[in-house]
């Protein structure tokens, strides 16, 4: 174990808070007991078809995602401070959409340079000057953490547009209660089961004005062979709502509409799950088949609302990211409760210079980039790697963006010899509608290979039941 | 309900009652090699079980010689042929997996499972594999699904597009199953009535699980225009077309009431009903069994088309 790491299990005190009741648990646990109870789980997920497709890897299109049995556990007084400091964050990128597509006062303010918001690739001109119902763009705001102390938390980044990943929350709850059901006897474990229905009022509480009944909300994705179709299923499932495809609906006069068994029924308000490129050929892409022709005309005209607004997409950049702490204190006059990680702009020549000098302990990363990949991991990457990388940093610097190497958090983790710590994130998922509200719990995802540092699926990582100890 | 998930509904249930026929059908090939050949060696009649799904030509483009083992292959595992219990367990579990939302956890199990079960069994060593095995697999697994629909299925609009997809499917099968006697027979006129022939006809009704119902139903002699009848016009045999029909319509009907309003699918069906239940199976003979059963299938398939055009299109207003 390296002491770097703040290990949320064990720290210098011994035995921390949260985890007191699962030391028992897993010393107490037999070999064979473990290997037949991971098989079980394995099981149920193959059963529940929770499967994660990797583009461009080809292979098995029903691979699981690795499930580690041993939980991340929060104390109910973490999470207190946590969930202000994620509301606080979903309240003001919010803001800051409403107000980039409005009158901009953050940049007459001189907080934000205004090329960095208007120059934005992800900035919608289509939709400036449209205020969406609620002015609200970003109705599910999945925000990564990552901890590096006892209180230390840092902000990796925003997502604001689809967040995926929230299925796996509610499944690996539910795995775990089936087979360690003693546990959650045992134990105060907040539920997270209620998400579906708090997303399901979230969304119709965002219908537009002119529906005048119970909104009708469908989820449309791009087809069952995207990557996270399951969970698009699975969440259509939960709310009670139809999962449609671009060619299930159309556009007649001044509503969108799907097509039924019955003829077309008017859709008040649309979960999409794919990008802003591909909702409207009319509009964006002209090749995509995906979306629905004219759909932006209706949604500018009030007949329909999209979730996310497209245009929300402006808000989650890398390069907008290091403005988030300006924005709470811009809209909210707050003080930021979490903390952003210390980035360096490759854009600007200062920033750069130094990027240049310290590559070997920095990450740097693609500032459109997803999903961990054409990222550098300084302190990880051999010369050659790190050289290669510094001539493609050269020739296009402002595509990157570079951070210091956090300490993550560990976590104790089941491995092949027993128990370890691996690192871990955090992935909570903060609905705004009507009200902002967050669920007691989150993905975490965990580096499942010793010492990395990268928790993504598409690169190994797996995920971890996440519990928040209930208030007594 | 989306048209789209009505179509993925429908055709899932079409798949899975392919997939029972399919190995209904190599379970009758299986049982007929067992049977000596009057010019010695032992009767091969793979062929005509091709012939009757529409497959031979495919079959020997790509294996060859009809001999048992590819002809097992062929019929279970072999994902080109697009009837094969492998092609149609993967297609239902497709069109499951894009309606999740629309079945219940047990149904979505029970056909996640025997997809499982199935890239299990292509794993295994092909040798360690008997037919009965295969097939006994298939009908269980086929079992299990309907059994979880039926249980567990809202009674709604989508469990009926299931039933309609079951009824129609099962018609035409079992009309082409049927058909394989024709096939089987027609290389020579002279073994109709003999021992041999008596021998094929009880197979037949064996593969459809039938056997001890037509003992019970006509008191147990086995003759063409009884067996015809019973997998024909019997309204008491699950798998005969009159039943299939009278299904079709009662889904119909139920989706007429559900949604409202009468369809040209429902008239279709109707004058299909009408047709069987007042024919006798003297008037099949007379017009020919395999005239017959291929008139049943082509009108059959336009049952299908009318509920596709009304239901399963969404242009239907």
């Amino acid at each position: 174990m390296t002491e770097a790491f703040f290990n949320e299990m064990y720290d210098r005190d011994g035995l921390r808070m949260p985890y007191q009741m699962l030391e028992g648990w897993y010393q107490n646990m037999p070999a064979e007991f473990r290997a037949l109870k991971q098989a079980e789980a394995e099981g149920l997920f193959r059963r529940y078809g929770i499967t994660f497709a990797v583009y461009g890897e080809g292979g098995d299109p029903d691979r699981l995602i690795p499930f580690d049995m041993f939980p991340r556990v929060f104390g109910a007084n973490e999470w207190r401070r946590l969930e202000r400091g994620i509301k606080q964050r979903a309240r003001a990128l919010n803001a800051f959409l409403s107000d980039v597509y409005d009158r901009g006062e953050i940049i007459r303010a001189g907080r934000i340079p205004a090329d960095l918001v208007y120059q934005n690739e992800a900035y919608e001109i289509a939709v400036a000057g449209f205020r969406p119902p609620l002015g609200v763009f970003s109705h599910i705001v999945g925000i990564d953490l990552v901890r590096t102390g006892a209180d230390q938390f840092y902000v990796l980044e925003d997502n604001c547009r689809t967040p995926s990943g929230v299925s796996y929350m509610l499944e690996n709850r539910e795995v775990m209660m089936r087979m360690f059901p003693h546990l959650f006897q045992e134990n105060r474990v907040a539920p997270v089961d209620g998400y579906a229905r708090l997303l399901k009022r979230t969304l119709a509480s965002v219908a537009p004005a002119k529906c005048e009944r119970d909104p009708c909300v469908v989820l449309l994705t791009p087809g069952h062979y995207n990557s996270a179709y399951y969970e698009h299923s699975f969440l259509a499932d939960l709310m009670g709502i139809e999962l449609v495809e671009g060619q299930d609906l159309f556009v007649e006069g001044d509503f969108c509409w799907m097509r039924t068994t019955e003829g077309p029924k008017k859709v008040d308000v649309i979960y999409r799950r794919i990008d802003d490129a591909y909702l409207d050929p009319l509009c964006f892409r002209p090749d995509s088949t995906l979306g629905v022709p004219g759909l932006m005309n209706v949604y500018r005209s009030g007949g329909v609302t999209i979730c996310s607004a497209p245009g929300a997409g402006v808000a989650d950049d890398k390069a907008i990211y290091t403005y988030v702490p300006e924005m709470i204190r811009f809209y909210l006059g707050e003080a930021p409760i979490l903390e952003n990680v210390p980035t360096w702009q490759c854009a600007k020549a200062d920033d750069l210079k130094y990027v240049q000098e310290h590559l070997a302990e920095l990450v740097v990363k693609e500032v459109h980039g997803s999903g961990g990949y054409g990222m550098l991991v300084g302190p990880k990457a051999d010369k050659a790697t790190i050289e290669a990388f510094a001539a493609k940093l050269a020739a296009n610097p402002s595509n990157y963006i570079a951070q210091p190497t956090l300490a993550l958090s560990t976590c104790p983790t089941f491995v092949e010899e027993g128990i370890a710590p691996r690192h871990v994130d955090l992935r909570p998922y903060c609905l705004v509608g009507r009200d902002v509200e967050l669920v007691p719990g989150g993905l975490t995802r965990v580096a499942l290979t010793d010492g990395s540092l990268v928790v993504n699926s598409s690169q190994g990582g797996g995920v971890k039941d996440t519990w928040v100890i209930a208030e007594e | 309900m989306l048209s789209r998930t009505a179509a993925n509904l429908f055709w899932m249930a079409r798949y899975l009652e392919r997939s029972e026929t399919t190995a209904r059908l190599l379970d009758l090939g299986f049982r007929n090699a067992l049977l000596p050949n009057a010019g010695g060696g032992f009767r091969n009649e793979w062929g005509a079980i091709l012939q009757s799904k529409g497959t031979l030509q495919q079959f020997t483009d790509k294996y060859g010689d009809l001999v048992q083992r590819n002809a097992e292959s062929f019929l279970f595992f072999d994902l080109e042929n697009p009837s094969s219990v492998a092609s149609c367990i993967t297609a239902a579990r497709e069109n499951a997996r894009i309606v999740r939302t629309a079945l219940t956890s047990q149904v979505w199990d029970a056909i996640n499972t025997s997809f499982q079960e199935l890239k299990a069994l292509t794993r295994r060593e092909r040798s360690s594999l008997e037919v009965p095995e295969l097939t006994d697999w298939t009908l269980r697994t086929a079992a299990l699904i309907r059994g979880a629909i039926e249980t567990t299925q809202l009674r709604n609009d989508g469990y009926r597009f299931m039933n309609l997809g079951y009824a129609v499917e099962r018609a035409d099968n079992t009309a082409r199953l049927l058909d394989v006697k024709y096939y089987v027979l027609l290389p020579s006129v002279a073994y109709i009535g003999s021992g041999l022939d008596n021998y094929q006809w009880t197979t037949l009704l064996r593969a459809l699980s039938a056997h001890r119902a037509y003992n019970w139903a006509y008191g147990g002699e086995l003759s063409a225009a009884q067996i015809a009848h019973f997998l024909i016009l019997n309204p008491k045999f699950p798998r005969s077309l009159l039943s299939c029909c009278l299904e079709v319509n009662e889904h119909l009907d139920h989706l007429g009431r559900i949604y409202g309003r009468s369809s040209p699918a429902q008239e279709a069906a109707r004058t299909l009903l009408g047709e069987l239940a007042e024919a006798r199976i003297e008037d099949v003979f007379d017009e020919g069994l395999h005239e017959f059963l291929t008139r049943m299938i082509s009108e059959n398939a336009g049952l299908g088309q009318c509920i596709n055009d009304q239901y399963l299109t969404g242009e239907a207003r």
